[in-house]
This record gives structure tokens, C-alpha cells and sequence, in this order.
């Protein structure tokens, strides 16, 4: 099989440093991956060709890169799976991260972020003298998460992180969700109350990026609503986004369809000024293009059988039934 | 990254961050020294997440005694493993496994919420502790979490070229920064080596491609000696080509080797234990049916599929994957064809087991304030062949041992006046003499292939005189070629170029080291067998070989010592 990878490369140290696109074209076995052809291009082509590998098996976490645009690891992904018809594949550095040469990107800003959720677990009390005891299943559930390997391909392809670089992210997120939900952590109040803050679990605009690239399938976006179901049921309903959640669910609640008029003055607060100002081009844009909401907000037909089904709903669903208690409060 | 750190030095500078490295730096942390660690990659990418299936540990209250671990690993070593060093891994084994598990490990659980075990091979009982099937990867991950917790200054993508010794006592290192291709040289009262095996000295290994000997070199050119270079451990289950690892805890959940006919061959080989005899005896087992014939396709079959489908998924998730990605298999319906293939060296750095690379009684001679640790040490516990699931262990309890020592020798012996910046100008030099040098047709990649398939030819599974001669001419040729090779890539910013030439410099010295210690071993014992001496001989060989380097790089000197045996005298080992 003939391949081309169009890789894309940076030299910090040319004389205009610039990132430019390098095709390299290879006879290639059927069962072929991605890190394969590079470890030959390295080899046999170009041996200036940069990037960061090791285990060759997805479990390192080394060769994390944008493969025709999307973060995955090299090692994982096999060149017949990726190739166009034309045998044409992209290769370029991750998202999110700066580029050092080549395909490798500066971690740093991540590893900041682990760091900054406190990723080790923090017991209360002394320790038992032998091995806490838990349940199998509580292991287990963690161990989904443990298979995190930290190679950055969440945080690559993240579209919050593209715009605020101070998103904590998936990847940091999801480990911290493996310290919540660890039975032999105490700090667990203390956590949700730091990943509530701004930067936290409510800047995530589940947009399921992080979801699909993660090559070991630990899911971060659903982490990271864990924990945000978590905190509002550990009593973290004043932020602005428990507020828009619990807000969202009683107006919906109350008529059947979301009033989206009331929904920013619910979330941010009917006196908080300065924001509902900040809001104020919003609403014109809005006027201009005649999609602003009614004042008169109506209620669907049928709206008392709807209610019963919401009710209902609750009852049947422990987490949410204490959202409910968060949002009556 | 901690650049004042590195101008001021440190009590203790750690060489590596896999398990070995960070479990030292946090008992060295402890004990209240200023201490680093070092790694040429970020301490979550070393090699120790390889380690799937589990990790020993006899623990007293499940009805295990340390007593019979220690027998299983003397039995497994061929009987070279040191048994005083064996007793205390064994005894220390169990307050380990518990202190990983305050750490936040997430073993795996029995029904009543304790540490469940599953079996190994080897051992006479189940007494591996797991997290399915990444073991490694979940404890040093939260080796990594507690070395944060600590604020332990990591120098991240430094890689060291040298140590320093001066007056024969180790003051610190030269290394490169990766990221911008500085060289610095490091003060350190002592040097912790943790820099893991030297798996692609062959090809293929199971080996990450980081392994690459760094420390065992390092070690070897400072005047330390390497000890039992000859014990290369091949494991049994290997994917063809790229080597890549499936876990012994595959056959320990149960799983069937069968040859081309669907007979379980090991019956013939060990039918006591069949799949779960130690490492050597099965992979010499499958190698002898293939070279018999009764292989497919250079290769023989490992079927889980009567394992069934939900016990693959929670125990085997990973290996599920493997075969999946690397070898195109569903395991739950067809077998895995699998050969032996490199995967741990037994032999290293020669310490005693406080981790010291010197003998303050004077038996042998070493490097003062060079301590080791993990696969780049010989303590010995694991001999001539070790335990699967003996590794981690071996790792965390003379990291820490190591650590601790180095810690405390550390605190009452401060620098003597060195000259720093001659050593780091040396080694600037060095770099840059060889990124002058005029690239030929040759090239570090072709000098790094042969090295390992000419190992894995003449020093694998089975060896003698006339192929390990050929080996070392071999040797000789491609070290002439490195003396000559270019390399390509002439920047300084993350030349992984310059990067491999260093490395294998390192890698062409062990395999030296490997070649000339098998063709000094006339016996055959555990992992080394030699077509031509196929018996165990305790009369002449119930020792130790010893290697100094000579710096002229002639022939090394050879010199031996006697194995401890404290309780377990030499039996005939059958499986």
C-alpha cells in the first residue's frame, strides 16, 4: 500500500521559523500505523523529523497528534484506516498546546492544570493499618477512568481551551473526578467547591470532542457532568452555572418550554447589574434580527400533564431528584 | 525548569522517574533531603506502565507467607538470585503493597472489599495484586500524583551523558535538556540510578524504545561493575514483529498454549504447572516446537477464548485491545499466535540491598554515592530468570531502600570542591564534534538494527560458543561504524537524532557487556541456555559474574562472587 503524510512541521531554529507542510510518500504493510511510517520517515528519509514516542502500544501516551485534523495516538491508528483513496493523510502537532518543533507540543500548560486540581488523594484520619476496605465495583468504575494515560489528545481537540486557555480541561478534570468519586478520599466537599469556581466543570460546553478522540475511551465530558451533578448535590448551587441548570430545569418545568427571556436574569440574578448590562448588545443584536424572546411568555397546551411527567421523572432518578432540592432552594 | 536547583545541586539527584526513580525520590523526600528526579521523558511515559498483569506480595492475613514467595523466587532464579536480598524483598513486600494502597491505588477487590490477588506463574499460590490489566500504569501514575503532592522538582526530558566522579565517590551528572540541547552539569551528593532495562539493545523486545541501557552504561563507565549481564528474560507471549507484550496474566486467568496440532504442549515440559511454569521453561518450550515444527508460521497459539467474554472484558480489557489494534485478533473468538521475545534483563549495576553501587566492606569495588534501583540494578533478586509480578516489586522496595540510604549517607558528606564546568565542557564538546561530523551512507538506525537482530540471533532463547563469537565480531564492526556515522539533524532544539546516536553509544556497550558475560557463563542456568553446556553446573557456576570496564575499551576485567544462600540449598528445579 502506497501512503503520503502531509506532515506538518516547524523549525524554531530556521532562520524565519514558520510552520510548513512536508509530504513524504512510502510503500507501507496493510497493517501499518501512523507511528510506523513516521519511525521510517525518521529512519530512512529525515532524520530531523520531531516528534515524541515510546511504548508503541497506547499506553505511554507519548505519540498524541492531530491525524487529518483530529488528536489521536500514532501508535493506536493504522495508516489503511486513515488514508484517503489518493493514500493522503495529514499530520500535524496538537491543538491547544504550543508547538516546540515539529510535531511536539510543550505539555506544560497541562501539566499545570493536574497540578492545579490536586490530583492526589487526600484521605481523612489516620490510615487503617491494613488496606482500606472497599467495594469491587467502586474499583472498577475508577479503573474507566485510570485508563487515562494522559497523552493530551482531549485537551488538543477541546473547543473551550481553544478560546479560554484557562479552562482546567478535560483531561485535568477527569482526574479529578477519579479523586471525588474515590471512597477513601476525604476533601471531597473541599474539591467540588475549587471545580465549581470559574475555569471549572461549568465552562465545559459538552461539545463531546473529548469524548471522541480519547484513545482509551475514559470519556472525560462525562466526568466532568458527574461532577457537576456532584456539586450541586453537595450544595454548590451559587455559581452561574448550577444556576443556569437549575434555572433552566424550573422554567422548562414550569411551562413546558424554556423562557429564554427570564433564563440570564435566573442564572446571573436580577440584581446583578453590571452582567445584564454586559448582556445589553446581546439583546439588541437579538431585536435587530427579530429573535428576541416575548415578555409574554406562554405556557405549551397541556401544560399540568407535562408537570406530572417531570415529577415523575424525578422521583424516578435519585441525582436528579436532588438537583430538584438544590433548585428550591 | 528549576534552573537554581541545578546551580545549587541537590542531596540527592534521582536518574529516571518510573516506578524505581519516583518511589526513591519520595523516600529520599522523606527523610527530609533536597532531592530531584530526572528523566529523559515525562515521568507518566516511563516504561513501568508496561507492567500489566500484577504485582507479589505474600500477604499473612490471606493464610501467604513470605517464607514460600522467597522459595518460589529462589526456586525461579535457577537458585542465583542472593537470598538475603530475596528475604527482604519478600518481607517488605506486603507494607508496600498496603502504603501503595493509601496512596490511592485502585486495586482490584475480593468480595469482602480487600486486595484481590490472582495467580502468576511460577508461584504455588495466587499472590500477584492487580488493577486489571495496567498495573503499572495505575501504580505509577499515582507514584507520579505523590511526587506532585511532594513538590519534588522534576527536570523533565534531561537526559544524562555522564556521571561525575571524582577521588572514586559519584558528585553529581552531565545531562542534556532535550527541549533546548544545553548541557549542564549537576552537583549531587549522591546519584540515584533508576533508569530502567535495555530492552532494544535487542529487536524486536517488548521494550519500550526509551529502554535503552542509559544507566547501565553510565554506571559501568563511571568504574561501577555490571553483574549477571548474561540473564535476558524472554517472555513466553510476544506478538511477532512488533514484540509487543500480552500479560502473563492471561495464562494466570487461564489461558491455553497450543501448538499447530491444538495439543497443550506444556504438558510435555512442565506438567505440573503447564502454562504457569517460570518465564525460561516456557519460552523454551515454544521455541522448541517451533524449531520442531509444530509451530504456525513461526509462531505458536495462546487461546482465552474459553475464558469467555465478560471475564476478557473486565480482567483482560487491555489485552482484548492489543490483539485488536496490533495483531487483527478478537480473543474472544480465535487464538493470538504469539513467539518468545525480549523482554527484561536480570542482570545491571551491581548494588547491595541498601541500593549502594559499592561494598563498604571491600568484597567488590564500586562507585562511592552511586546508588540503583529497578531494572538497571542487580541486588540480585531475580538470578538467572525472575518472577512475573516480582518487578514492581522489585522496583518499590529498593527504590525506596535506595532512596532512604542515599538520603542519610547524603546528609553527612558534603561536595568536595569540584570542577563543574570542565565536566560540562567535556561533554559540550563531545556534542559538538559529533554534530560536526560529516554524515556517510551509513546510519545510526542501520547500526541499531543489526546491533539487535544480531542479539536476538546469537543471544536469545537458546546460545553458544560459536554464535556468541560471531556476535561480539559483530559488535566490534558496528562500534567502528559509530566511531564514523553522521548524524543528520544538526540543530540543537529537540534533536531526537542526536538523541538515538547518544543512546545507542550506551546500547552498543551493553550489548557487549550481554555477549562477553554469555560466553563466560559455561552452564546453562535459568534464562541462559547454552546449546553447548546444557547442564546446570553448581560445582563451578553458583556465582556471580562481574564485569569492569576497561577504559581503554579492551576486554573488560571479569571478576565473581559467591551467590548467598541463607536457607534454600540448590535443588533440581522442575515445574
Amino acid at each position: 500500500m502506497r501512503v503520503t503524510l502531509k506532515v506538518r512541521r516547524y523549525n524554531p531554529e530556521a532562520p524565519h521559523p514558520r510552520p510548513y507542510w512536508q509530504e513524504y510518500s512510502l510503500e507501507v504493510e496493510q497493517s501499518a500505523t501512523v507511528l510506523d511510517a513516521l519511525l521510517r520517515i525518521r529512519e530512512e528519509v529525515d532524520e530531523s523529523l520531531a516528534l515524541r514516542c515510546s511504548c508503541r502500544s497506547a499506553i505511554c501516551g507519548s505519540c498524541a497528534m492531530r491525524i487529518n485534523g483530529q488528536a489521536t495516538l500514532a501508535c493506536k491508528t493504522r495508516l489503511a484506516a486513515v488514508a484517503g483513496q489518493d493514500g493522503v493523510l495529514t499530520v500535524e502537532p496538537m491543538g491547544n498546546l504550543p508547538v516546540v518543533k515539529d510535531l511536539v507540543v510543550d505539555m506544560a500548560p497541562h501539566w499545570q492544570k493536574v497540578r492545579a486540581v490536586e490530583a492526589w488523594l487526600q484521605p481523612t484520619g489516620p490510615e487503617p493499618e491494613g488496606e482500606y476496605l472497599v467495594p469491587n465495583e467502586a474499583m472498577l468504575h475508577l479503573a474507566e477512568v485510570m485508563n487515562c494515560i494522559m497523552c493530551g489528545a482531549c485537551v488538543s481537540d477541546c473547543t473551550v481551551l481553544e478560546v479560554d486557555p484557562t479552562f482546567l480541561g478535560p483531561a485535568a478534570l477527569a482526574k479529578a473526578y477519579r479523586f471525588v468519586a474515590d471512597p477513601r478520599d476525604g476533601a471531597t466537599k473541599e474539591r467540588l467547591g475549587k471545580y465549581t469556581a470559574p475555569g471549572g466543570v461549568w465552562d465545559c460546553t459538552r461539545c463531546f470532542a473529548c469524548v471522541e478522540v480519547c484513545p482509551k475511551g475514559v470519556a472525560p465530558m462525562e466526568r466532568i457532568m458527574a461532577l457537576r451533578e456532584r456539586a450541586i448535590a453537595a450544595g454548590y448551587t451559587d455559581t452561574y452555572g448550577a444556576r443556569h441548570t437549575l434555572a433552566f430545569a424550573e422554567l422548562v418545568e414550569h411551562s413546558g418550554r424554556l423562557d429564554e427571556l427570564r433564563l440570564p436574569l435566573k442564572t446571573f440574578g436580577y440584581t446583578n447589574v453590571p452582567q445584564l448590562v454586559g448582556l445589553l448588545p446581546v439583546a439588541v443584536r437579538a431585536l435587530a434580527r427579530r429573535k428576541a424572546p416575548s415578555p409574554f411568555h406562554k405556557p405549551i397546551p397541556g401544560v399540568a400533564a407535562f408537570r406530572r411527567t417531570v415529577r415523575r421523572a424525578r422521583q424516578a432518578s435519585p441525582t436528579a431528584g436532588k438537583q430538584a432540592t438544590g433548585g428550591s432552594r | 525548569m528549576g534552573d537554581r536547583g541545578i546551580q545549587q545541586g541537590y542531596d540527592v539527584l534521582v536518574i529516571g522517574a518510573g516506578l524505581a526513580g519516583m518511589r526513591a525520590a519520595l523516600a529520599a523526600h522523606r527523610q527530609g533531603a533536597r532531592v530531584a528526579v530526572m528523566s529523559k521523558v515525562h515521568p507518566v511515559r516511563s516504561h513501568s506502565n508496561a507492567a500489566q498483569g500484577g504485582i507479589n506480595a505474600a500477604l499473612t492475613d490471606r493464610g501467604d507467607s513470605w517464607e514460600d514467595h522467597a522459595y518460589d523466587t529462589v526456586k525461579g532464579s535457577d537458585w542465583l538470585g542472593d537470598q538475603d536480598a530475596i528475604e527482604v524483598m519478600c518481607q517488605e513486600a506486603g507494607q508496600e503493597i498496603i502504603g501503595l494502597e493509601h496512596m490511592g491505588v485502585i486495586f482490584n477487590r475480593d468480595e469482602r472489599g480487600r486486595l484481590g490477588a490472582r495467580a502468576f506463574g511460577g508461584q504455588r499460590r495466587a499472590r500477584s495484586f492487580f488493577v486489571a490489566d495496567i498495573t503499572g500504569q495505575a501504580i505509577l501514575h499515582v507514584m507520579y500524583e505523590q511526587i506532585l503532592k511532594a513538590g519534588v522538582p522534576i527536570l523533565e526530558e534531561w537526559f544524562c551523558t555522564d556521571l561525575i566522579v571524582e577521588d572514586g565517590r559519584c558528585v553529581g551528572c552531565v545531562a542534556l535538556e532535550i527541549r533546548t540541547g544545553r548541557v549542564e552539569a549537576i552537583p549531587a551528593r549522591t546519584v540515584v540510578l533508576a533508569t530502567g532495562g535495555l530492552g532494544r539493545v535487542f529487536e524486536p523486545s517488548t521494550n519500550a524504545l526509551i529502554c535503552t541501557g542509559d544507566g547501565l552504561t553510565l554506571a559501568y563507565r563511571a568504574g561501577a561493575p555490571l553483574m549477571d549481564m548474561e540473564m535476558v528474560q524472554y517472555h513466553p507471549t510476544t506478538l511477532k514483529g512488533s514484540g509487543v507484550l500480552i500479560t502473563e496474566g492471561a495464562r494466570g486467568e487461564g489461558a491455553y498454549l497450543l501448538n499447530k496440532h491444538g495439543e497443550r504442549f506444556m504438558a510435555r515440559y512442565a506438567p505440573k504447572m503447564m502454562e504457569l511454569a517460570s518465564r525460561d521453561v516456557v519460552s523454551r518450550a515454544e521455541m522448541t516446537e517451533i524449531l520442531e515444527g509444530r509451530g504456525v508460521d513461526g509462531c505458536v497459539l495462546l487461546d482465552c477464548r474459553h475464558l469467555g467474554e465478560k471475564r476478557i472484558r473486565e480482567r483482560l480489557s487491555q489485552i482484548y485491545d492489543i490483539a485488536r489494534d496490533y495483531a487483527g485478533v478478537d480473543i474472544t473468538r480465535e487464538p493470538i499466535p504469539i513467539r518468545p521475545g525480549m523482554h527484561y534483563q536480570m542482570g545491571g549495576i551491581k548494588t547491595d540491598v541498601w541500593g549502594r553501587c559499592w561494598d563498604p566492606t571491600g568484597r567488590w569495588q564500586g562507585v562511592e554515592g552511586l546508588f540503583a534501583a529497578g531494572e538497571c540494578a542487580c541486588v540480585s533478586v531475580h538470578g538467572a530468570n525472575r518472577l512475573g509480578a516480582n518487578s514492581l516489586l522489585d522496583t518499590l522496595v529498593f527504590g525506596r531502600r535506595a532512596g532512604e540510604t542515599a538520603a542519610r549517607w547524603a546528609q553527612e558528606r558534603p561536595l568536595p570542591s569540584v570542577n563543574f564546568p570542565h565536566w560540562r565542557q567535556r561533554r559540550e564538546e563531545g556534542i559538538r564534534s559529533l554534530l560536526a561530523r560529516e554524515v556517510n551512507a551509513d546510519s545510526i538506525a542501520r547500526i541499531r538494527w543489526e546491533m539487535g537482530t544480531t542479539m536476538d540471533s546469537f543471544l536469545g532463547v537458546f546460545r553458544d560458543r560459536e554464535g556468541i563469537e560471531r556476535a561480539l565480531h559483530t559488535l566490534r564492526g558496528l562500534r567502528e561504524r559509530y566511531e564514523r556515522v553522521g548524524v543528520r539533524d544538526k540543530g540543537r532544539t529537540f534533536n531526537t537524532a542526536l538523541l538515538f546516536a547518544l543512546e545507542l553509544d550506551f546500547m552498543l556497550e551493553c550489548a557487549e557487556a550481554i555477549a562477553i558475560s554469555a560466553l563466560t557463563r559455561t552452564e546453562s542456568r535459568g534464562a541462559h541456555f547454552r546449546r553447548d553446556y546444557p547442564q546446570r553446573d553448581d560445582v563451578h557456576w553458583l556465582k556471580h559474574i562481574l564485569l569492569y570496564r576497561n577504559p581503554n575499551g579492551e576486554f573488560p576485567r571479569i571478576a565473581y562472587l559467591p551467590v548467598t544462600i541463607t536457607r534454600w540449598p540448590p535443588q533440581e528445579r522442575s515445574y
